[in-house]
């Protein structure tokens, strides 16, 4: 717990790759294989079940703190995390015992779970004697779920690799999927590659693509690559391996179930292959909008309306394996042509699935005349592919781009807030966002662009409440917030300018949504902002 | 005839002696705390403080200032008032000021701390009916490490960069905690620069005769020079300014109080937080309300409403919350604790401008 705790300050207390990618390689080198797997598991953001009620914490923790449970919500109130209130306001520890992080989570936290609440918070009380204030502060994101520390899978899998000496996609590929947090697990992580040592369920790490808005600048000669529609659906992949099927979304997640169109689609294949492509709803041979297919995620089971009414279709776009080998270092003409082979014999079976169009063009002016049709065909954009390349690991960028359309969307993070005019007065309404930037060599978030609207009231009313819980800052009426909710942000225009700070100028700012499925550090860089100018 | 001490637009006024306390607004006769940016401002008739702090309180108040003095626990008299000033251990100087008329005794706080602090006079508590304390850190969260150890830490950090190759760049306040920190800095690791902010208040501390390691200026623009080692010092303003530059390769740490919240530490972007206060922590302040034996408080900076509610409720001490000017809007009921800046921060800042020399 000790060791684990110091890497956590150590990732923590630094923006800087570097710095991170070291503390983890330090404590990769040293840790038990055991302990490594559940920091493991934590790092890639998983989580424990429910193990207790914030509300059993803030009570056990104002009785043993020994302050009366109104000041305990004070502190709470300014300190705004309830692990860190915890850890700051218990007396210092007793009797601080060195546990290992597998001990800790699994005879310590684990069973908390099963436990009556008496039991429950003797147990945890017990915990808090243990532990010095870092540990408990650890201690309590893990027993409230609520761990996050700023650093990505990959920098997870790159340490690894580097630990390990094994090539990151190595390990990346072992990691995805479902797996224990085991010492064989994570001795596996590392091991060298070994003939079929892939089990049947394990999906390829998908290929992402860079943005572009100006591919005659960004790529090389317009004919050098693939052009196809970018869909707005769930990105999959779809296996068939020793007699089973596996539908992956790349949230890591098997959603054959949810879709068993796409089910059938890799029932139907022969063993030994993974498919790479969107799922969508189509009708009558045409993409219907993300909406529809809104309707079909969140439910478990589809009932036979929803299948008739929705019926979701495969676009296939990729060929990972086939025939049981990988082919991904082919170059991607020739999956194309393996990928021709598949989806015929597929759709004589009259399944839901069809390859990706490749437009007709050679020139950057020919896929812009395609691009200006996206709409219309609820498409998003174009995918830009070079002919040449092998299906690369993670978001490189030179393969694989997305030329969007209109509008511009950035991620950013919101800095202030300010209340809004007239029915809104008492709402903080107007907001401040940032991007990342690098000053003087560290990654910091400079404000570039005020956003007035795009939020639902219901939306409005819980960004207001966060806001007030949440200021770090007050100048006059604005109050600056924690830099940690991220927003998608749609603009009309991006231009240069001298007026801002930020170098850059935007029209017609809104909100697209709340992006609280990412961290403050996953939002957009000023580069990428000012990359969009035209 | 009212209270012997009461709220007005121009700050805390005896009306029986005909002088105010820390007034944010012109006056006649002016006692002040400290020469903090938040209690002592410019254009003051007259002020009284101590013989220590006159040489960091000058600076700040001008050349043509009338400054009296009066050393710890002398009495002056004025109509009939007897006011002294006693140890408040904020910042070299730095007093609570007692205010006594047939009987009757008031002191206001001023900002202080517990402990001892090589460079200034350890604060000590004295009794009054009336005291008006300051509540900066006003929330159990705020239980101040040992100073030794913080002052250890820093010495490890800098000479690690040292090792590194790196400039070491430690922000503080230019009045009062750069100078604690210098004194806690090992000059053996390197040597040592300051900004020109903190310069100007290190001559006050040595002309008052508190011994300071040598400490240079650290210049204005000029590049090329060899850092190799240094530590340098800095109001926080000089964050993220282009006077940075110079150091090339450095590694930053910022010291205040509010570093012991994560969230805080993460805001302001440094390398390190040290967690080191010149205010009295949530135990400090509880105890020396006990300590002064006082039957009334009232309460000031920070987390008025935390101490107010508290006292009320958990001891035999009548509270009431007191507000000063440099409050800012107060719209609902948690807008002191969403506070994170101290007044004196906010003032300190104001005063430094952008920081830049
Ligand atoms: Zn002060
Ligand atoms: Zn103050």
């Amino acid at each position: 717990m000790n060791k684990f705790t110091t890497l956590f300050t150590r990732l923590d207390e630094t923006n800087k790759t570097l710095a991170k990618q070291a503390a983890l390689v330090d404590y990769f080198k040293d840790a038990p294989p055991a302990d490594a797997a559940w920091a493991v598991y934590f790092l890639s953001g998983r989580k424990l079940k429910r193990l207790l009620l914030s509300r059993e914490l803030r009570a056990w923790g104002a009785a043993e703190a020994g302050v009366p449970d109104w000041l305990f919500e004070a502190s709470y109130e300014v300190v705004g995390d309830l692990a860190e209130t915890l850890a700051l306001l218990l007396p210092p520890p007793e009797e601080a015992t060195e546990l290992p992080l597998k001990t800790f989570v699994e005879e310590r936290l684990l069973p908390l779970k099963g436990m009556e609440e008496g039991e429950r918070r003797a147990a945890v009380v017990q915990l808090w004697r243990e532990l010095d204030r870092p540990q408990r502060f650890v201690a309590g994101k893990l027993m409230t779920g609520s761990f996050r520390v700023g650093v990505s899978q990959r920098s997870v899998i790159k340490a690894l690799a580097i630990v390990g000496d094994v090539p990151p996609e190595l390990v990346a590929h072992r990691m995805m999927g479902t797996w224990e947090p085991t010492a064989g697990f994570y001795t596996s992580l590392t091991l060298p590659e070994a003939d079929g040592e892939i089990d049947a369920s394990r999906p390829y790490p998908f290929f992402l693509a860079h943005p572009t808005v100006a591919p005659s600048d960004d790529l090389d000669d317009a004919n050098e690559y693939f052009a196809e529609w970018k869909w707005d659906g769930i990105r999959s992949q779809v296996i068939r391996r020793q007699g089973q099927s596996f539908v992956w979304s790349r949230g890591e997640e098997l959603i054959g179930e949810r879709f068993p169109e796409i089910l059938a689609v890799a029932d139907a294949l022969p063993d030994g292959t993974a498919l790479d492509g969107e799922i969508v709803i189509a009708r009558d041979g045409d993409v219907q909008s993300f909406a529809e297919l809104q309707r079909r995620i969140g439910r478990k089971t589809v009932g036979k309306k929803l299948l008739k009414e929705c019926p979701a279709h495969f676009v296939l776009f990729d060929v990972l394996e086939a025939g049981g080998e990988d082919v991904r270092n082919q170059p991607l003409e020739r999956r194309r042509e393996c990928l021709a082979a598949i989806a015929e014999s597929l759709a004589e079976q009259g399944l839901n699935v069809s390859p990706s169009d490749l437009l007709e063009g050679e020139t950057w002016e020919a896929f812009a005349v395609h691009r200006e049709h996206s709409r219309s065909m609820r498409a998003e954009g174009l995918m830009l592919k070079r002919k040449d390349a092998p299906y690369g690991v993670g978001r490189v960028r030179g393969p694989w781009w997305k030329w969007k359309v209109d509008p511009y969307t950035v991620d950013g993070v919101m800095l202030y807030a300010q209340r809004g005019h007239g029915r809104r007065a008492s709402l903080y309404t107007d907001y401040t966002f940032g991007v990342w930037d690098e000053v003087d060599g560290e990654a910091k978030l400079v404000p570039f662009a005020k956003a007035y609207s795009g939020l639902t009231d219901k939306e409005i009313g819980s960004v207001d409440k966060w806001i007030r819980r949440n200021t770090v800052n007050k100048f006059g009426p604005v109050r600056e917030v924690k830099h940690e909710r991220v927003f998608e942000l749609a603009f009309e225009n991006i231009q240069q300018s001298t007026r801002h700070k930020s170098g850059i100028a935007v029209r017609f700012p809104r909100i697209v949504r709340i992006r609280d499925d990412k961290i403050a550090a996953e939002a957009d860089t000023l580069d990428t902002v000012k990359g969009l100018v035209e | 005839m009212s209270e012997l001490l009461t709220r007005t637009d121009r700050g805390l006024y005896c009306e029986a002696g005909g002088f105010y306390i820390d007034p944010w607004r012109p006056v006649e006769r002016a006692v002040v705390t400290h020469a903090h940016a938040d209690h002592a401002r410019r254009g003051m008739g007259s002020y009284l403080t101590t013989p220590e702090g006159e040489p960091v309180l000058r600076p700040r108040m001008g050349e043509e200032a009338v400054i009296q003095t009066a050393a710890y626990g002398e009495a002056v008299h004025m109509n009939g008032v007897t006011v002294s000033l006693h140890p408040a251990g904020h910042i070299l100087g730095s007093a609570q000021v007692r205010v006594e008329r047939r009987g009757e005794v008031w002191v206001v706080s001023g900002d202080y701390k517990l402990g001892s602090d090589r460079t200034c006079a350890t604060f000590e508590p004295v009794q009054c009916q009336t005291f008006i304390t300051e509540s900066t850190f006003g929330l159990p969260i705020y239980r101040w490490p040992d100073q030794n150890e913080i002052f250890r830490q820093m010495n490890d950090w800098w000479a690690a960069n040292r090792a590194a190759g790196k400039v070491s760049v430690l922000f503080a306040y230019a009045l009062g905690k750069a100078q604690r920190l210098l004194a806690g800095a090992d000059p053996s690791i390197g040597p040592i620069y300051g900004h020109g902010a903190v310069q100007v208040c290190n001559e006050g501390y040595r002309q008052a005769g508190i011994d300071l390691p040598a400490c240079e200026y650290a210049g204005r623009g000029e590049r090329g020079k060899d850092w190799d080692g240094a530590l340098v010092v800095a109001p926080p303003g000089a964050r993220g300014t282009p006077w940075l530059r110079k150091f090339r390769n450095y590694s930053t740490a910022f010291a205040s109080g509010w570093m012991l919240v994560r969230g805080q530490r993460r805001r302001r972007s440094v390398d390190r937080g040290f967690v080191m206060s010149d205010h009295a922590d949530w135990d400090g302040l509880l105890q020396t309300v006990r300590d002064t034996g006082c039957e009334r408080c009232f309460i000031t900076h920070g987390s008025r409403r935390v101490m107010e509610q508290y006292l009320n409720s958990e001891t035999e001490v009548e509270a009431h919350q007191l507000e000063t000017w440099f409050e800012g809007e107060t719209d609902e009921g948690s807008a002191e604790s969403d506070r994170e800046s101290t007044d004196e921060e906010l003032a300190e800042a104001a005063n430094e401008g952008a920081g830049n020399e």
